[in-house]
Formats: C-alpha cells, sequence, structure tokens
C-alpha cells in the first residue's frame, strides 16, 4: 500500500476519473472533492454517470484512470486487501437498502461486527441498541426486513452502515421511494446522523429541490463531468442553463441515456 | 466494408465468449481457494450442509425406492426370458451404484437445492445484497460460494450413497418378495461380483457432480441481471446447464473410470 497520508480538508478527493462501459463513456474526466465534516450531494439527470461514481468512490468499480483519494490514501490502484483496509472507514447505504432479509433487523445491523471484529456477544448487543436507537429504529430488533416499512428498512441500513462508526457515510438515493413526509424525516436523520457521529458524507440523489435541505455542497453532473460545484447558494446563484433546466425538470435539452448496467458483481 | 464488418462481429463473438469462459472458470477457481483461506466459518458450511444435503433426503429416498423398484421390475422380466433371474441383485445393484445413483441424485438435487440457490443469489444480487457484501469488506464469494461448493462436494457421495441402497432395497422388494426371482442369489450375486472399484467410481462422480452443479449454480446467481426476468433467467439457465454438465461428465468420466 502506497498511500501517503496527507493533512487534507477534503476526506474523498476525485481526479479527472474515466470509466467505460463497451462504447459509452460513463464517466468522463470527473472530478470532485468532498469536504471533510460536511454533506456533499451529487444531483443530475438519470444516466448522467452519477451512481457509477459513487460504485468508484465505495471501491466496488475501478476506473480505466484517474485517481481516488479517500481520507489521504489513493485507492483506485490498491490490492484488493488493502482496499478493504480503507472500507473500514466508510459505510454504505444503499438504494433499496440491501438488508440481508434473511436475517432480522439486530442480525443485520449486527452483521459487520459479528464477521468483522472480535466483539463479545454482549458488546455487540449494546452498540446495535444504540445505533438502532439513534436511526429511530429502537423495539425493532426482532422484526425481519419484510415485516418493516420501506422507510424503516433505509434506518435499519443506515445503521448497519454506522455500526463500525465510519469516517465516511455513503448514500445512494436514500429517498427513492418515500412520499414527501418520509423523505423530509430521511433528509433530517441523515444530517442528525452527520453531526452526531461527525461524518463526512456523500450522497447521490435526484431528489431535488429537497435534498438541498440537507446538503453543504452540491455537485450537479451531466455527461459523466461535473458540470458545476458548489453550496446551495453559490448553486442558486450560478445561472448555469443547465442546471436551471434540471431543476425545473425539463428533460430537453438534457442528454437523457439509458443508466448503464455495470455487468453485476465487481470482479 | 461487408467483410469487414462480418470479421468484426466474428471477432467480437470470439472475445465474448473467451471472456465468459474464462470468468466462469476464474469464478470456480477463487471459491476453491477461498474454501481454504480463513477465516473460517464452520456455521456457513454446516447450514448449506443442511439445506443442500439433509434437507434433501426424503426427495432422494423417494426417488431411489422408486428407481430400484423399476428396476427390480424390468430386471426381472428381462432376466427371466434368458432363465437369469437369480443374476437380479447384480444387475440392480451395478446400476445403481456405478450410474443411475450418482446421476439421479445428482439431477434431483439440481432442480431441488441448485434452483433455490441460483434465485437466492440471482435475488441477492438483483437488491445489491452482494455488493452491499463487499462494502462491508465481505468478500461475497467466500461468505457465499465457497460454503457452498464445499457443502456440495461433502453432501453429493453421501446422498449418492444413501439413494444406491435404498435403489438395491426397492429392486429387492419388488424383484424378490413381488416377482419371485431367487432370493439367495439377490444379495450373492452383489456380494460376488460387486467390487470396491464400483462403489468408488460412483462417488467419485458423485463428488464431481457435486463440484459442478454448485458451480454452475452459483455462479449463474452471482452473474444475474439486475431485472426481474434477470432471476428467473439465471434460475432457469443453471438447472438446464447443471443437469447437461452432469450427462456430459458421465460420460467422460464412465470412459475413463471404467
Amino acid at each position: 500500500m502506497d498511500g501517503t497520508r496527507t493533512a487534507d480538508r477534503a476526506a474523498i478527493r476525485v481526479h479527472d476519473l474515466r470509466h467505460r462501459f463497451g462504447r459509452q463513456q460513463v464517466l468522463n474526466g470527473v472530478n470532485l472533492e468532498c469536504p471533510s465534516g460536511q454533506i456533499t450531494t451529487i444531483v443530475g439527470p438519470s444516466g448522467c454517470g452519477k451512481t457509477v461514481l459513487l460504485k468508484h468512490l465505495n471501491l466496488l468499480l475501478r476506473p480505466d484512470s484517474g485517481t481516488i483519494t479517500i481520507d489521504g490514501i489513493e485507492v483506485t490502484l490498491l490490492s484488493s486487501r488493502a482496499q478493504n483496509e480503507v472500507r473500514e472507514k466508510f459505510g454504505m447505504l444503499f438504494q433499496a437498502g440491501a438488508l440481508f432479509d434473511s436475517m432480522s433487523v439486530f442480525d443485520n445491523v449486527a452483521f459487520p461486527l459479528v464477521e468483522l471484529t472480535h466483539l463479545s456477544r454482549q458488546e455487540i448487543a449494546k452498540r446495535v441498541r444504540e445505533t438502532l436507537e439513534a436511526v429511530g429504529l429502537d423495539g425493532m430488533e426482532n422484526k425481519y426486513p419484510s415485516e418493516i416499512s420501506g422507510g424503516m428498512q433505509k434506518r435499519a441500513a443506515l445503521a448497519r452502515a454506522l455500526i463500525r462508526r465510519p469516517k465516511i457515510l455513503m448514500l445512494d438515493e436514500p429517498t427513492t421511494g418515500l412520499d414527501p413526509t418520509r423523505t423530509h424525516q430521511i433528509h433530517e436523520l441523515v444530517r442528525q446522523t452527520q453531526q452526531r457521529f461527525n461524518l463526512t458524507a456523500v450522497m447521490v440523489s435526484h431528489d431535488v429541490p429537497a435534498v438541498f435541505e440537507v446538503s453543504d455542497q452540491v455537485a450537479f453532473m451531466h455527461g459523466g463531468k461535473m458540470a458545476l460545484m458548489g453550496t446551495v447558494s453559490e448553486m442558486m446563484a450560478a445561472k448555469d442553463e443547465l442546471f436551471q433546466r434540471f431543476l425545473e425538470g425539463r428533460a430537453s435539452g438534457l442528454d437523457e441515456r439509458p443508466a448503464p448496467q455495470p455487468g453485476g458483481a465487481p470482479k | 466494408m461487408g467483410l469487414v464488418s462480418l470479421i468484426g462481429r466474428i471477432g467480437a463473438y470470439v472475445i465474448d465468449t473467451v471472456t465468459s469462459v474464462g470468468d466462469f472458470v476464474s469464478f470456480l477457481a477463487s471459491a476453491l481457494i477461498y474454501t481454504i483461506m480463513p477465516p473460517y466459518k464452520p456455521r456457513l458450511l454446516i447450514r448449506q450442509l443442511r439445506i443442500i444435503g439433509a434437507d434433501s433426503f426424503f426427495l432422494i429416498a423417494l426417488i431411489g425406492l422408486f428407481t430400484g423398484m423399476v428396476l427390480g421390475l424390468q430386471g426381472y422380466n428381462t432376466l427371466a426370458r434368458f432363465g437369469s433371474s437369480g443374476a437380479l441383485g447384480t444387475v440392480v445393484a451395478l446400476v445403481l451404484v456405478r450410474e443411475l445413483g450418482p446421476v439421479l441424485a445428482a439431477l434431483m438435487v439440481t432442480a431441488r437445492a441448485g434452483s433455490a440457490m441460483a434465485a437466492e443469489l440471482g435475488s441477492m444480487q438483483a437488491t445489491e445484497q452482494i455488493d452491499a457484501l463487499s462494502v462491508m469488506a465481505i468478500n461475497p464469494v467466500q461468505y457465499l460460494v465457497s460454503p457452498r461448493v464445499l457443502a456440495g462436494v461433502i453432501s453429493f457421495p453421501l446422498l449418492t450413497s444413501i439413494f444406491d441402497v435404498i435403489g438395491i432395497m426397492g429392486g429387492w422388494a419388488v424383484g424378490v418378495l413381488l416377482m419371485g426371482a431367487p432370493n439367495g442369489p439377490f444379495f450373492n450375486g452383489i456380494a460376488q461380483n460387486m467390487g470396491a472399484h464400483d462403489i468408488a467410481t460412483g462417488l467419485y462422480k458423485a463428488i464431481v457432480f457435486g463440484l459442478v452443479v454448485m458451480w454452475v449454480c452459483c455462479y449463474k446467481g452471482y452473474h444475474a441481471q439486475r431485472m426481474a426476468t434477470g432471476v428467473s433467467r439465471a434460475t432457469t439457465e443453471a438447472v438446464v446447464l447443471s443437469s447437461v454438465l452432469i450427462l456430459l461428465w458421465d460420460y467422460f468420466l464412465t470412459s475413463v473410470l471404467l
């Protein structure tokens, strides 16, 4: 592992990231900085490459070229084993939660501790209860994912992402499929947990403008690169035509492409 | 231009085929390597032994019984024409132990456990549960595939042995009790004519089938496409390809081991 640690205000730094699936250049030179201790939200039309970008940040895909620095470590060329060490730094909330449906909420949240640490049963139970309480799911330990609502599943998945006390939290469209009230609640929850655990969060969302209530930084992605970046007020002030059109929901002129399916599992 | 694009298309097809065969083989290789690498999770292996092995017991016993019974019936009728119904035990036992036991047991476990496995892994892939494992720094092949492959290699020979024994009893019940073949020669024939080599042949086959079935079913499920039809397609392909490979390997193994 050749990653040298440097004092860096950005927890995640992406430089000129490129990835091509077949003939489609999905990432076309992405540059991004996610400041430490803040929530950075990546927005953009479907097919702009934001989910693929997130799959690079959580090390499920390797880029064709470019660099990703997570907490001072350049991760794109690390061996799988060294990547696993980097993975301890972050928790990930998947779009549909990705809870293991054969396990109860308790076992799902405890899973990373059971599999990857040598903590005692009591210690694990204590940590799980604390974390479930933090996401507002106390008393749900023995339910199975199929027995709780979509919003609760996301809370449980968030608890699982937080259970190892990561420094960085990644969220893939955490409010997809939720009504506006639930969306607001999840945004509140993301903000609360971010502050409580002092996290750097990076979130992919197409829930504009609702997601701005929780974002410190916004990055607007279009055509495989960042078209505009800044704080929410900077973004609103910028008279960027593409971004304005995106906000107004006028898809015309935005290059709509089908979302690429990166052939299943990571190799 | 037409010729160039034709050559291009053939090239793309060849590259695709070679790549997917390579993926298929390296999938098994990594599953096997992770079987011997720590961390060891006996809990996962035991769970799969239960699902593939123990839960298949009654199905295997039932199919074994009826296979043996039909062998007893057909065997007696055929042998009686030559006046050699005393050889019934030998025929039933050799056919079961060398051929039908391993093949039918493997086909039944494919239908029962293999299909379920492909569907389970397929829906885990579709709902990003496999990605979730990777992101949590847990190797999904080691966690999901290795225990299944190992459990297959262990349980297939055991299930085959059960199939054989129950099948022979079924053949005896029909041939001797029902049709009236002589009882003594039935068992004497087995004792005299079936050697350790015959039994070993059947068990070697069962081990290979266990490996092949789990390999195919896990591979197909693991690489299911992330859409509604992806899981059903993976399951179908897993069962069809497993069944075809069982019969192909059966021929080659028979010709080598005979």
